[in-house]
């Protein structure tokens, strides 16, 4: 049995490896390094405090882990990059639910603890949870029952919202934003009834109102998510991201366990200013996004005048062999045509060819933040021709050939030029300046949001209609 | 429907209405192509090449224009054409009616139906199918080439063994599509070109194609989009200060291309006596004007001319039918895309759609009616025509007076959040026991600490962070671990479930990040 001032230190050992670990990924190298460091940490945490003072149950947790560590190994390794999204939705799911059942434990373990001091039985075997339970000031109980109900609350809001999430990126629940007749008002009814129960509760209620409150907050979760579009599915997962870690922190109150309030606090500081770049990235306000649905416009959209003009491969293909500088924007369309071998391939001929190549990513491309690099990464695009879009938004004017992929709104003017388009001031990725762009869509319809695109109307833009992995596959021979 | 292009009866007209490639073009349609038995030949295009591309060649106008339902030409029809010409069938070629009434009466006296490539509006949908715009192209860019064969010297500047050369000096008059073609063209071989418009919103456009705008301050100046694109007359003031301009240039530049061109007016002059005489011996003027009277003074058509201090005028205005085969395959192209606009179905029925604006402004006669001139089109031409005001740029003292005025109001902030925090720090320090405001302590710096950490994660590398920040997340299992060895079961039950889903997160979110991490390689 290892002594507390050892459980102490470890635990410190792991903040600082933590800490280390999330500040090497702000470099591709480093990061390889700092992932070690961080389950390191993680292996000093868990087994020091598994051998610390008063735990016991080995019969019963050491399976558990083992089946864990199967599971979430096998999932690793199986996951396709593609599926990202719905993995770290899943994982966030788990965070939350364990978060609701420990926070229960400890009501549990409360309750039982004060009542074998009432009894005055001494015999009563408890865990090294209850043992420190013993020792509270009634103040300090009070408080504990403050941090429970967070912890539960902020849990169970997180696992229901992620189990969305996952659902709505994996396709098995419908992307559209749906919400039950009500509408934002049942949010808020069931976070008032939440308020209630949670002063009842702290008013000597019994265990009850904590399990009402939790399915509250399940349906909450719920209902918030179902609300959301999938396209604005990068600012959910961060936002669940960030709740995940406040909701360890919050536990990490309840259990008087410092190591947990640090890396809640790291956890959910990471999503919060993640949450933040995208927003930011979609020139829109948190609480907007989360609410679903754009902000009204000011005024009628300016009319698009022209005419999409459609090109073949074979067309695509001269101007690619003549160009000398090429930029490919990637979006979600990418990752759903499963496109982005094949683009690799482009890349590589073209830049055989002796042409300059280069991505400009979008910080809300895709599903997740950072989902295209994940995905050109796997399909061994190297990282350093793969831009963000300030690195490379001024470089269009003088790129002889833009190819976009798959994206839409984050390549539409309109953001820009026309005050009253509803995603006006929208940061974009200023395609149309370049001298050719092609648009590699499915059909003529709109984006997400259902803004109107001049780009596809402009003199410079072709498109390129069809199934973006056929496309550039029926585009690849022709590349000399 | 039959599509059938004769042979151009005009002398030295040398272009195509129809090449093998629009034909396959126009097949895909659903229409059959005729052609007549060596219409293609001075552009190039023989009469096996189009039997390749599955084309009937048919010997003679009479049995082409006997047949085909869709006539297909350059120029607009002679004599003998005009009386093969029947009911219900269509012609397509230049026609130029507002110079050609006589042949338009009685083209419409035969009650077919005649569209006129040279009116197509100056839309952008329509621009596939501008020929004049496509014609021009050409024009600018042959003449270049001929200034270039008259003149005496390299366009580019060279330093050579033998010396030193100095670049030619063009000046373009006329920033349309061929005087815009001629620059791209002179600037390529490596001359310093010029450029003069009345439209000074064209500058833009000369300066992207790499000529210097030769700017004309004058306040009056037109906006050259209200006439569909096209310029228009200008006053007698304007013309004296445009003339002054001109005279100043005259001595320095080598060639000069004129390109100036107002619709449905003859030329205006520009290029007057006195410049060619203060011109150095051995330039050279290529007026593209030519045909409407031409720019310059001693412009001959269809000549070249030197005059007496040895400046070359060349008025020659055959300049597309010079280059026949290019002419041909854009004019072919621009064909084609109206039979495409024509033929919506793609079925081979001809649509004569009269409310669609391009339709509408080709047709100068149909069902024995004349519709010429069209309606002025809904759209117009240029769309930043109307001029933009300027941003004024701040002074130093209203740059440092905003600069002080953002950092009073962030201070502003930054002390309101403070203050709000200490506020709430306080009350919570009021009722919560010491141990709590510990803990409380670690977590307000551990969210310093992230925020400080987090901020610095490359972009491309946000889905690793979010894999490894789940993967800590894991951390929670401390809590399940702490409780597994309660006495109660539900609670056991509880913590056990707690630890396989936190060990699942723990493990699957490290080893996932490790994967993703592996395969971002440098080149």
């Amino acid at each position: 049995m290892l002594s507390q001032g050892l459980v102490s230190a470890a635990a410190v050992a792991a903040s600082v490896l933590f800490i280390l670990s999330l500040g090497g990924l702000s470099n591709q190298e480093k990061a390889k390094r700092a992932v070690w460091y961080g389950i390191v940490g993680m292996a000093l945490a868990v087994v020091f405090t598994m051998f610390g003072p008063n735990v016991g149950g080995y019969w019963w947790m050491i399976p558990m882990m083992v089946i864990g560590a199967g599971i979430g190994g096998y999932l690793a390794k199986k996951v396709d990059m593609t599926e990202m999204p719905q993995l770290v939705a899943a994982l966030h799911s788990f965070v939350g639910l364990a978060a609701v059942f420990i926070g229960f434990n400890a009501d549990l373990e409360r309750r039982r603890v004060m009542a074998a001091q009432l009894a005055g039985d001494a015999s009563e075997r408890f865990s090294a949870f209850a043992a420190l339970v013993a020792e509270k000031t009634p103040a300090e109980l009070t408080f504990l029952q403050v941090e429970v109900v967070l912890g539960v609350f902020i849990g169970a809001v997180t696992f229901t919202g992620s189990v969305i999430a996952f659902g709505k990126l994996a396709g098995k629940v419908d992307g559209k934003p749906r919400q039950l007749p009500g509408g934002h008002l049942l949010n808020a009814g069931a976070a008032i009834a939440s308020l209630l129960l949670a002063i009842a509760y702290l008013n000597g209620a019994g265990f009850w109102t904590l399990l009402l409150l939790a399915l509250l907050a399940f349906f909450i979760g719920y209902h918030l998510i179902m609300g959301i579009g999938g396209a604005d599915m990068p600012v959910v997962v961060s936002m669940l991201n960030s709740y995940s870690g406040w909701a360890a922190a919050a536990i990490g109150f309840t259990l008087s366990n410092d190591l947990l309030i640090v890396t809640g606090a790291l956890v959910g500081s990471s999503g919060a200013i993640l949450s933040y770049i995208m927003c930011k990235a979609m020139n829109r306000n948190f609480v907007n996004v989360i609410l679903g649905g754009f902000g009204g416009s000011k005024g009628p959209a300016a009319e698009i005048e022209g005419e999409q003009v459609a090109i073949d491969t074979g067309g695509v293909a001269s101007t690619l062999n003549e160009a000398d500088s090429v930029i490919i924007v990637p979006g979600y369309g990418m990752a759903v045509a499963q496109a982005q071998n094949a683009v690799s391939e482009l890349t590589r001929k073209l830049r055989a060819a002796g042409k300059t190549v280069r991505f400009g990513i979008h910080p809300v491309a895709g599903r997740l933040p950072g989902h295209m690099n994940v995905l050109l990464a796997e399909a061994k695009v190297p990282y350093d021709i793969v831009m963000e879009m300030d690195e490379i938004n001024d470089d269009f004017a003088e790129t002889d050939a833009v190819i976009v992929i798959g994206s839409n709104d984050i390549v539409n003017p309109a953001a820009e030029e026309d005050p009253n388009s509803p995603i006006a001031g929208m940061p974009v990725l200023k395609v149309w300046e370049a001298k050719n762009v092609f648009v590699c869509k499915r059909g003529q319809g709109t984006g997400y949001s259902g803004i109107e695109n001049p780009l596809f109307v402009k003199e410079n833009t072709r498109m390129l209609y069809g199934d973006a992995k056929s496309s550039i596959d029926a585009l690849l021979p022709m590349i000399d | 429907m039959r599509i059938g292009a004769p042979r151009e009866r005009a002398q030295g007209e040398a272009r195509v209405a129809l090449t093998p490639e629009s034909a396959q073009h126009i097949q895909k349609l659903g229409h059959e192509c005729v052609v007549e038995s060596g219409a293609g030949r001075s552009a190039g295009f023989d009469d096996d090449a189009y039997r390749d591309a599955g084309v009937e060649v048919v010997d003679g106008g009479t049995a082409l224009w006997s047949t085909a339902d869709v006539v297909i030409k350059v120029r607009e029809p002679e004599e003998e054409e005009v009386g093969y010409l029947r009911e219900g069938q269509t012609l397509i070629a230049f026609f130029w009616p507002a110079q050609n009434e006589d042949l338009l009466e009685r083209c419409k006296a035969t009650g077919a139906t005649v569209l006129a490539m040279d009116m197509v509006p100056r839309i952008s949908r329509a621009q596939k199918m501008d020929a004049l715009s496509s014609t021009a192209n050409i024009a600018g860019y042959r003449a270049v080439i001929e200034a270039g064969n008259q003149f005496g010297r390299f366009f580019a500047g060279q330093v050579t063994a033998a010396g030193k050369v100095p670049p030619a000096k063009v000046l373009v008059v006329g920033a349309g599509v061929a005087g815009l073609s001629a620059i791209g063209t002179a600037t390529s071989l490596g001359a310093v070109v010029r450029a003069f418009d009345v439209r000074p919103e064209v500058a833009e456009q000369i300066e992207s194609m790499g000529a210097e705008f030769l700017f004309l301050d004058f306040e009056d100046s037109q906006d050259g989009s209200g006439s569909g694109g096209y310029a228009a007359p200008s006053s007698p003031e304007f013309r004296e200060k445009q003339l002054a301009l001109f005279r100043e240039q005259a001595p320095e530049v080598d060639i000069v291309i004129t390109t100036a061109l107002i619709p449905g007016k003859p030329a205006p002059k520009l290029w007057l006596e006195d410049m060619v005489q203060a011109m150095k011996p051995g330039s050279v003027i290529v007026d593209l004007a030519a045909e409407k009277g031409g720019n310059c003074d001693l412009t001959v058509p269809d000549e070249r001319t030197v005059t007496d201090n040895g400046v070359v005028v060349v008025g020659y205005t055959d300049f597309p039918s010079r280059m026949a085969t290019q002419a041909s395959l854009l004019y072919a192209t621009n064909i084609r895309h109206m039979l495409t606009d024509l033929t919506p179905e793609k079925d081979g029925v001809i649509v004569h759609d009269m409310e669609d604006d391009v339709i509408r402004g080709v047709t100068v006669a149909h069902h024995g009616e004349i519709t010429f001139p069209p309606p002025p089109p809904k759209v117009n031409a240029i769309g930043q025509s109307a001029p933009k005001e300027k941003p004024k740029e701040p002074t130093a003292e209203e740059k440092k007076a905003a600069e002080h005025a953002n950092f009073l109001s962030q201070t502003k902030r930054q002390v309101g959040m403070l203050v709000a925090g200490g506020v709430v720090m306080g009350l919570l320090g009021l009722v919560a026991p010491t141990s709590f405001m510990q803990h409380f302590i670690v977590f307000v710096l551990a969210c310093f600490v992230g925020f400080q950490v987090i901020w610095n994660v490359s972009h491309s590398l946000h889905t690793p962070l979010m894999a490894v920040t789940n993967a800590i997340s894991g951390i929670i299992i401390l809590g399940a671990v702490l409780q597994i060895g309660s006495g109660s079961w539900l609670v056991g039950v509880l913590a056990g479930i707690s630890v396989l889903i936190a060990t699942i997160n723990i493990v699957g979110g490290f080893l996932v990040t490790r994967r993703m991490l592996a395969m971002f390689q440098k080149s």
